[in-house]
């Protein structure tokens, strides 16, 4: 049963803990009593240095990952399994290859066995509003990046998921077709507004995109040590709103909390 | 030092370059059948090895004749029979062995203990060479095609089944990810993602399984049979007729390269989705 009013997505106290396939006495613990509620209708990001599990705490929310310690509740049920109410835009390539751009966006759909006409359909109008509109009988290969980062959206927004993780989506673009992309998003959010976790290790990205932003330690054993609540008005402009002065103080005092766990995270790449 | 330019000159407008490379193909293969003739039909060259000038054609046979054979086999007629025997196993061997490879490569890379349970079995039935088994599957399966047919299985099959396995094994983990969160339950991971991914290897495996189906159809005629390309050469080598064999060889390697040619032309209309290396155009 759904509670009405609990949180869209409450991860609480999670551990997780990797055992070497080989050496089953050695230990990594990724998360370490992480905790991470976010509300109907809430875009946070979470930020933290490279390799501090920003990807496990996702993985855990959307089910491919159970976690060693800890509960993961939806609407106030506790999950089981994947998280059918999520969607999720990984990091990498994940569009399938052998589909068109328009096959890809109708996956979904069929899956849930929704008619091929009407599938066709509402991927035209989905392709249309990520700006891909006569795109859809290509291949992911004969796409840019920017375009099959757009396809994946689609793919992903179609299903109409009431939470939306994105792990650190556009990381792999250049700036200028970041920042086009992550206009984009924050218009077909704001349109109709889900619960939006996204990883980055961008702060400005963070920030510019926001309601809150949370920064994590540095792993092993990630956990929470900061949230700030971001006030700038919307609509944003993620290009022009980085000059103004609130951004700038908001990143001074978010990049204070985060710059001890960065030079952590860094001397630790650099010992391995 | 410079060459003479009149020498030089020459050479670069007929040497082997991207588009006279056709007319060098065809001039390489008019050369050997050339050299064949000169060396082989008697009293052209004065014989160097044999003592005989006769022995060399005996031993190697005379171009003209083996085109003269292949001609009155078409002619006549009499080598479509023995053909349509030769590639009805061969194209019996290649389904055959490619569905049951399909099906058992997909059902034990997605079972990890039946996988591990048959390891060993399947190492080994790989490892043995399998065309020592022509003789029994003659007495299993008679001296008519079904005998040809299975070899030709036992070969394609296990081609097809080490890709499968190996391309379900080597699936995107991420591709996966995605389908299993977009909904696709068990049976819809199996047909929109593992078969997909997994045929993309069948295909770069399919020239060698096309060649061995073939071998299989052959070596099986060649070792007892009363129909077939394969049975013509046997024939033939029974009474030394060694331009006759020629011929059949000639005849099978012809018919290997349509079928290569027909793999292909599939493989590009099922593969669209593949990305093909482009190249730049040198202006």
């Amino acid at each position: 049963m759904e509670t009405p009013g609990a949180p869209a997505l409450a991860l609480e106290n999670i551990t997780v803990t990797f055992l070497a396939r080989d050496a089953k006495d050695t230990r990594y613990t990724a998360l370490k009593d992480a905790t991470l509620v976010v509300a109907p209708g809430e875009f946070v990001s979470v930020v933290g240095p490279t390799g501090c599990g920003k990807s496990t705490l996702l993985n855990v929310a959307v089910g491919l990952l159970e976690p060693s310690a800890g509960s993961v509740k939806v609407f106030g049920k506790t999950l089981v399994g994947l998280n059918h109410q999520a969607g999720y835009l990984f990091q990498t390539e994940a569009l399938m290859p052998w589909r068109t751009g328009l096959d890809n966006v109708t996956a979904g759909l069929e899956f849930r066995g929704v008619a091929r006409e009407e599938a066709v359909q509402r991927a035209e109008d989905w392709l249309a509003r990520v700006g891909l509109a006569g795109h859809g009988h290509r291949y992911p290969h004969q796409l840019s990046g920017g375009m099959r980062r757009r396809v994946a959206l689609a793919q992903t927004l179609i299903l109409d998921p009431q939470i939306i993780l994105m792990d650190e989506p556009f990381s792999a673009l250049d700036i200028q077709t970041r920042q086009l992309m992550e206009n984009e998003l924050l218009e077909l959010w704001s349109a109709n507004r889900k619960s939006v976790v996204f990883i980055t290790h961008d702060l400005e990205e963070a920030i510019s995109l926001s309601d809150r932003v949370v920064v994590l330690s540095a792993g092993p054993g990630t956990h929470p040590i900061g949230e700030f609540a971001i006030d700038l008005p919307r609509p944003r402009d993620v290009a022009e709103i980085r000059m103004t002065p609130r951004f700038i103080e908001l990143h001074t005092q978010i990049w204070r909390a985060m710059k001890d766990e960065v030079l952590k995270g860094y001397a630790r790449t650099r010992i391995q | 030092m410079r060459e003479p330019a009149s020498s030089n000159g020459l050479w670069a407008t007929v040497r082997p370059r991207q588009g006279n490379l056709r007319l060098w193909q065809v001039g390489m293969m008019v050369a050997f059948f050339l050299l064949w003739h000169v060396f082989a039909v008697p009293g052209i060259v004065p014989p160097f090895y044999f003592d005989d000038s006769s022995k060399a054609a005996f031993f190697f046979g005379e171009p003209l004749k083996v085109f003269g054979r292949i001609w009155e086999w078409f002619s006549s007629g009499d080598i479509y029979a023995h053909l349509w025997v030769t590639l009805w196993e061969t194209f019996l061997a290649f389904v055959i062995g490619t569905v049951s490879g399909l099906v058992i490569g997909l059902w034990l890379a997605l079972n990890p203990i039946a996988s591990a349970l048959c390891d060993p079995y399947i190492k080994a039935l790989n490892s043995m060479p399998r065309v020592i088994l022509a003789p029994i599957f003659s007495v299993w399966f008679g001296l008519d095609i079904a005998s040809k047919v299975a070899l030709g299985v036992t070969l394609v099959f296990f081609i097809v089944f080490f890709n499968v396995y190996q391309g379900v094994r080597e699936v995107s983990p991420t591709v996966l990810a995605n389908a299993r969160i977009l909904g696709a339950n068990q049976r819809q991971l199996l047909r929109h993602v593992y078969v997909p991914s997994a045929m993309s290897w069948v295909f770069a495996s399919l020239h060698n399984s096309v060649g061995l189906a073939f071998v299989g159809a052959v070596v099986g005629e060649y070792l007892g049979s009363s129909r077939g390309v394969g049975y013509l050469i046997l024939q033939a080598e029974g009474t030394f007729d060694i331009n006759t064999v020629f011929a059949g060889i000639l005849v099978l390697t012809a018919f290997a390269l349509v079928l290569d040619y027909l793999v292909t032309l599939t493989e590009k209309r099922l593969m669209v989705w593949q990305p093909r290396q482009g190249e730049t155009e040198r202006l």
